[in-house]
């Protein structure tokens, strides 16, 4: 069996859309991306709807990180292009947040859980000024909403991991972005976190905004988002949950791995039965 | 004896003192952001490879002028990072393997450099390239009181060192005040930085920069080994003293001036008490600071081994407290007697005595001879305990799929957690009740 089943007609769910890149978020176009000289990406193609929550699914390795930090101009492409709201990304940087996986920072960092929600506002504040009273309030009115006021003064080492993703959260928060990439917040969190995540995804959708989510838990797929990017090197399928979330689509992206799949046949039925 | 084992001498003792605090202080500054990004090895490196960067501007230039010096030395730290990045990128070794070779290798370069400017009688030398020359900055002809020495005129006597020493000093807190929130967000989260416009990359070597002209500057006074130990030790022992960043950084800058004060003391003092002669200032710096962070390591506050070792004590004897009353709660549960002797079968590997003597204390527990019985204050703890364990019996049962014979050892230890379990029957998978 190959490991990247062979794809003839990649991203199907975009055929019938009509691309609007200036009004779209991101717009991804032919790109490519290549560690060692070995593709990583291959040729990806997604136009992102305005005002939607976007999941990327895949197997391990199948470059989910990989899409986002490349859009994001972290790591270099090797070919295509990304706009956001049809600017390149320096022009458009004010606009877009950003999550990173929590593993990618050192949690035993000497700075307080306030400390980091402020360094959302980083951008805001501007080269060498102090972070102001007003930024500091803002933070702590970021944590709040994410549930972890009071902890705004606790070394980030004393919490527990789902408050360190919510930190992180509030963080992204205080960017008062309009598009935010999220590298899987659910990541090993617990109940009360996972709350609170839907619920600031929910909330930051209601503000229009757009959030492009990395995701491992195909089951809560249709419970939490519009949109699903399945991604394995390529786009396999990308679109609304109810047109793209199909088994046959899962299995063109996760190939044999059957214990997932079960999992994927479970979710794929209720989200058909709640779209009827 | 009569004789104090350090006097202190304006001639003597002032110059070299003060450089070797100004370079402690601006090396134990710079070295808090290479501590943070867990890069201290990159200060060896650096302060290693800045050597082949010297000898060349030299023979470029033939003049040791700070500017041409720290010119060379900047470059040579640059392309030490560059070449780090290289090495680590199509060697695919892990970063310490990477700095290792390039230092090593540029090092290497330098001495042989050295070598082959010696032959031209060119005056550098390896060795002080790792001692440094303290005793230069030996001031001729000095006041010997306070109130001669400061006086303007007294300016020009100040040696060059201290002023290339100064200016580092001030160029380093300007460089880590003006530049404190990006340089914090640089190292804590550099993708974050780097997206938010703060190129973490820019910042990297611009913080590379700052500490190859530190090295270079202290160089010449205090040698390379100073500079390694001062890039780490003070800022690692003030890491290991506090959780704040900004406490961190004035600790450590504290930190190297006991360093450099203290060390240049103890460099005469100590082996005057074996009748010996003063040995090399900056060796003597050197081992003061490994000695604070040794004795950081092991009695810090929060994250020193003796408290770690306390905090493990006591939660080792709360475990036993805990165990010894849900012990006692089952045998009354059962109808059963229990002697300390029993107790002490049952709970192998627990200090029974210690928890037995502490639930006496805090009367919890009634002790008539051997013979052990729970007060109601003791009773009703014992109680919150065995309830959590058989609560997390019923839930690894029903949630986790446990079988219900595997269960008792996860939920002894769970029953120690603060977290709660959730609700559950009023009795657990054995049928015991659950209080």
């Amino acid at each position: 069996m190959p490991v990247h089943p062979t794809i003839q007609e990649s991203s199907q769910g975009l055929a019938t859309r009509p691309e609007h890149s200036a009004n779209s978020p991101l717009s991804i176009h032919a790109m490519t991306v290549a560690y060692h000289r070995k593709p990583v990406l291959w040729d990806v193609d997604y136009d992102a709807p305005p005002n939607k929550l976007i999941a990327i699914v895949g197997p391990n390795g199948a470059g989910k990180s990989t899409l986002i930090k490349s859009c994001l101009g972290l790591i270099p492409r090797a070919s295509g292009q990304v706009e956001f709201w049809g600017l390149s990304y320096k022009q458009a940087r004010s606009r877009v947040g950003y999550v990173p996986q929590r593993e990618s920072v050192d949690w035993d960092f000497p700075v307080s859980a306030l400390d980091v929600v402020c360094m959302g506002r980083y951008r805001m504040i501007g080269w060498c000024k102090p972070v102001s009273k007003k930024h500091k309030e803002a933070a702590l009115s970021c944590l709040d909403q994410v549930g972890m006021r009071e902890f705004a003064n606790r070394q980030i080492s004393q919490l527990s991991g789902g408050q360190q993703q919510r930190v992180f959260l509030a963080r992204a928060l205080a960017q008062e972005a309009d598009l935010y990439f999220m590298d899987e917040p659910f990541a090993g969190v617990d109940a009360a976190t996972e709350r609170a995540i839907v619920q600031v995804l929910r909330k930051l959708k209601e503000n229009n905004k757009t959030v492009i989510v990395v995701h491992h838990d195909l089951q809560t797929v249709p419970d939490y988002f519009d949109e699903v990017i399945l991604l394995n090197m390529r786009v396999v399928a990308a679109g609304e949950v109810s047109d793209v979330f199909t088994s046959e689509n899962l299995h063109k992206t996760y190939g044999g791995r059957l214990t997932l799949l079960a999992e994927a046949a479970e979710a794929v039925a209720r989200a058909s039965s709640g779209n009827t | 004896m009569s004789t104090p084992f350090f006097q202190f001498d304006i001639g003597l003792d002032l110059f070299p003192m003060l450089a070797a605090t100004l370079a402690a202080v601006g090396c134990g500054l710079l070295g808090n952001f290479l501590v943070l990004r867990k890069l201290s090895l990159m200060g060896d490196a650096i302060s290693h490879s800045v050597l082949p960067g010297l000898v060349i501007a030299f023979l470029i230039a033939s003049t040791r002028s700070p500017l041409v010096m720290f010119l060379g030395a900047a470059i040579a730290g640059v392309t030490t990072v560059l070449l780090v990045e290289l090495v680590k990128k199509y060697a695919r070794v892990e970063p310490g393997a990477a700095m290792g070779v390039v230092f090593s290798a540029l090092f290497a370069l330098g001495v042989l450099l050295i070598e082959r400017a010696a032959v031209r009688h060119i005056d550098l030398d390896a060795d002080c390239v790792l001692h440094g020359q303290l005793e230069t900055l030996v001031w001729y002809g000095a006041p010997q009181k306070l109130s001669e020495l400061i006086q303007f005129s007294n300016l020009s006597e100040v040696p060059r060192q201290i002023y290339v020493l100064l200016s580092m000093v001030v160029a380093a807190f300007i460089f880590v005040g003006v530049f404190f929130k990006e340089l914090r967000i640089a190292a804590f989260d550099p993708a974050l930085s780097t997206t938010q416009g703060f190129n973490a990359t820019l910042l990297h070597y611009l913080l590379m920069i700052f500490v190859s002209a530190a090295t270079v500057a202290s160089f010449e006074a205090v040698g390379s080994i100073l500079v390694i130990a001062m890039l780490i030790c003070p800022a690692a022992t003030a890491r290991l003293m506090t959780d704040r960043l900004h406490t961190q950084i004035a600790m450590s800058v504290v930190v190297s001036i006991i360093c450099g004060i203290g060390g240049y003391v103890a460099a005469t003092a100590v082996p005057a008490v074996f009748g010996k002669d003063a040995v090399n200032a900056a060796g003597s710096m050197s081992v003061v600071a490994g000695l604070i962070l040794a004795i950081a390591i092991i009695g810090a506050p929060k994250h020193g081994l003796i408290t770690r070792i306390i905090r493990r004590k006591k939660l080792a004897l709360r475990i036993a407290i805990d165990d010894v009353l849900a012990t006692l709660y089952r045998a009354e549960e059962s109808g059963q007697n229990v002697t300390i002797r029993s107790l002490k079968q049952m709970l192998i590997g627990r200090s029974v005595d210690s928890a037995i003597a502490a639930s006496v204390r805090k009367k919890m527990l009634l002790q008539d001879q051997s013979q052990l019985s729970l007060t109601q204050s003791g009773r009703d703890t014992a109680s919150a305990i065995v309830r959590k364990h058989r609560l997390w019996e019923y839930y690894l049962v029903e949630n986790a799929g446990f079988a219900p014979d595997h269960v008792h050892d996860t939920a002894e230890q769970l029953e120690h957690l603060k977290t709660q379990p959730p609700a559950g029957p009023s009795t657990d998978p054995h049928g015991k009740s659950i209080p």
